[in-house]
């Protein structure tokens, strides 16, 4: 202590700065922290569009792909399944796919490109499980009743979609299932997670 | 004195000169008086920690084999399942652990509602235990990554989701905890230093803030008696005895039963028919495929139940965040003056009893797959479980019903609006009638107007509830509270 006391004021502004300018290096500290955390270059990198070959899979049946490491259904979808899609529009929740749940090409009664391509990701929009197909021969097995017109069922939490990826009413999952970005390279080889618009995802 | 015995506490002293190793001991075990009736109940705390003795133990040997790593995890499990010497045996401590915490745990927290140990002045005590207890929930999630087996996966992938249903941050969230867009060798990694590293550190560190804070108010009784008040001449509590030896004794003998019910399920049931072990966990995680039926470790189940209860992601989720929640608030809510079941009078006893039914019931719920019924009854459950801390609200003394009715009455008129308001709602919503009598009785109940209703049912408890909460915290006689 010198003999003029002590000079509080300067302390407190002392005290006020070394606060200040430490608490920013502090802040400043946490973005390699944080930044470490978000996808890698790497990561980011198998995000890349993938080529597959549809032209192999039967009416009615459906193949699954990978793609961003999550399972990439194509459905082929038979005369009788597309004839399902209208008589549904009370039941689902967003029959005209309203919702940007799909890219601009795809939102119509099918939701897809080719009326019987439907190419989805195959994760319930509720909690991220993989839904199970289920045509309508195997509802009975399911105990899904016999309304049931073919459709995706979610074992996890008992959400429902029908045949082109729309959720019905009342079940967990709020919205439809994503169709991402994909374009036909030639008759039976598709892009999937890009296309000319020059969209990815 | 023999020369050992003079060395020994030569070296005692030596030691005491530059380190406080007596007062330590003293302050924590020699001259720490508990209440002298602990019964039962009370050899859960020290049992938690028996348990995350073993689990840092076992967990380090287990490290010293396991590779995390998407393409390696798998394998290296069954590695120490088969070849390593007596791997199965440090694997099995560990899982078995896992699920032994949770038992513990949940008994050591329900000695706490039996005998009012979260009220004043243990307030911060609960709250430090329930972040123990958050953080063991993390440890566990973390942790059942790693086998990455099947429900390992799918598990990850839902718990994460969770966090994804929040508005707005949702999915950068999800994207964070991740590390990619979806579940993968990248998650799995970190997932593993949150496993080993991260959380069991800071478990460490809150669990000697607790002891800390239970040394210093002291531990409750169950008779809710403060043995404090009481104390002789040299200031020791008459009706409290040294920590070490009585309750150190006392201890052991829990740890050794403890122990041999320990070591029966880990030599001759580790999986327990599925409940610790899953079965779809034996089938390492893909991707591309769900498997059949998912359902969390039975710790979380009931939690889970809530979340599948409720048809709307958002709402579920917050049901499930709040139902955990609820137990952080339990001293505040809890305004009844006597600390324990034993003086509290029927309406407590009747109230816990429907709350550890419904809280059971739902973890049963949350095993099974979805079908109406259960899905009927996990709601009902669920509201029971949430009427509870509602209902802590509106017993203020043990034998002053006043109060009660009061309270009671007020949620009637409550009751009364709500149904009034949600019929009318749906009336004008202009249901045909004949179109409501064919559709099934489940159908009718699962409409939008039924959640209206609960939804104004709750919101009209609440706001009775902090009415009621205004007008009578301080409108008591002090007369008319014992034990206070």
């Amino acid at each position: 202590m010198n003999e003029q006391g002590i000079d509080l004021g300067r302390r407190r502004f002392l005290t006020t700065a070394a606060t200040v300018v430490g608490g920013a290096g502090a802040v400043a500290t946490a973005v390699p922290f944080i930044s470490t955390l978000t996808p890698s270059a790497r990561a980011r990198a198998i995000g890349a569009p993938v080529e597959i070959e549809i032209g192999a899979i039967k009416p009615g049946e459906l193949q699954v792909f990978k793609w961003q490491g999550k399972p990439v259904w194509v459905l082929h979808r038979d005369e009788e399944q597309l004839k399902s899609l209208p008589e549904l529009h009370a039941e689902v929740r967003d029959p005209g796919s309203e919702e940007a749940q799909q890219p601009e090409y795809a939102r119509n009664e099918h939701r897809s490109i080719k009326p019987e391509y439907l190419v989805m990701v195959g994760l319930c929009t509720h909690l991220g499980c993989s839904p199970t197909y289920v045509p309508r021969a195997d509802a009975q097995a399911r105990g899904l009743g016999s309304e049931w017109k073919g459709g995706f069922f979610c074992p996890c939490h008992g959400s429902r979609f029908d045949l082109a990826g729309r959720v019905f009413k009342d079940v967990p999952a709020p919205r439809n299932l994503l169709v991402p970005r994909h374009q036909y390279l030639s008759d039976s080889r598709v892009l999937v997670g890009g296309d000319d618009s020059g969209g990815v995802a | 004195m023999n020369s050992v015995v003079r060395t020994l506490t030569g070296f005692r002293d030596w030691v005491d000169a530059r380190f406080p190793l007596m007062q330590l001991w003293n302050d924590h075990l020699a001259r720490y008086y508990a209440p002298k009736n602990f019964n039962f109940w009370y050899y859960f705390g020290s049992l938690a920690m028996l348990v995350l003795v073993i689990q840092i133990v076992t967990g380090i040997w287990l490290t010293m084999n396991y590779k995390p790593g998407a393409d390696l995890a798998f394998a290296s499990v069954e590695y120490i399942m088969r070849d390593v010497e007596w791997g199965w045996w440090i694997r099995y401590m560990h899982s078995t652990g896992g699920s032994a915490f949770f038992v513990v745990v949940y008994l050591h927290m329900y000695r706490a509602l039996l005998y009012g140990s979260y009220k004043q002045p243990r307030e911060l005590l609960w709250v430090i235990g329930m972040f123990i207890y958050l953080t063991l929930m993390g440890e566990a999630f973390f942790g059942y990554l790693l086998p990455w087996g099947q429900m390992s996966y799918w598990g990850a992938q839902v718990i994460i989701s969770l966090f994804g249903a929040l508005p707005w941050i949702g999915d950068d969230l999800a994207l964070l905890i991740r590390g990619d867009f979806v579940v993968s060798d990248v998650t799995l990694n970190r997932f593993f230093s949150f496993h080993v590293i991260a959380l069991p550190l800071l478990l460490c560190g809150l669990v000697g803030a607790h002891l800390l804070a239970l040394h210093e108010v002291g531990s409750n009784n169950p008779d809710g008696v403060e043995i404090k008040k009481h104390k002789d001449a040299n200031g020791v509590p008459l009706d409290g005895i040294a920590f070490h030896p009585y309750y150190t004794v006392k201890d052991l003998v829990g740890a050794v039963v403890f122990l041999i019910i320990f070591c029966a399920v880990v030599f001759f049931s580790p999986e327990m028919g599925g409940y610790f072990l899953e079965h779809a966990n034996f089938v390492p995680a893909d991707p591309l495929k769900t498997p059949e039926h998912i359902a969390p470790v039975w710790y979380f189940t009931p939690y889970y139940a809530i979340l599948r209860a409720i048809p709307n992601q958002l709402g579920g989720v917050i049901a499930m965040g709040s139902a955990t929640f609820m137990f952080f608030l339990l001293p505040w809510l809890d305004r009844s003056p006597v600390k324990s079941i034993r003086y509290r009078g029927w309406r407590y006893r009747v109230a816990l009893a429907l709350f550890t039914l419904s809280f059971l019931i739902l973890g049963v719920m949350g095993v099974q797959p979805v079908t109406p019924e259960f899905t009927w009854l996990s709601r009902f459950c669920a509201i029971v479980y949430f009427l509870y801390f509602f209902f802590l609200l509106s017993i203020t003394t043990p034998d002053d019903s006043r109060g009660f009715v009061r309270y009671y009455k007020l949620c009637l008129r409550g009751l009364v609006w709500a149904l009034t308001v949600g019929f009318t709602y749906s009336w004008i919503k202009g249901l045909p009638a004949n179109e409501l009598d064919k559709t099934p009785l489940m159908d009718k109940l699962d409409s939008p107007s039924t959640y209206f209703v609960i939804a104004l049912l709750l919101l009209a408890a609440l706001i009775e509830t902090f009415k009621f909460y205004r007008q009578d915290v301080d409108a008591i006689p002090p007369e008319r509270v014992r034990w206070s």
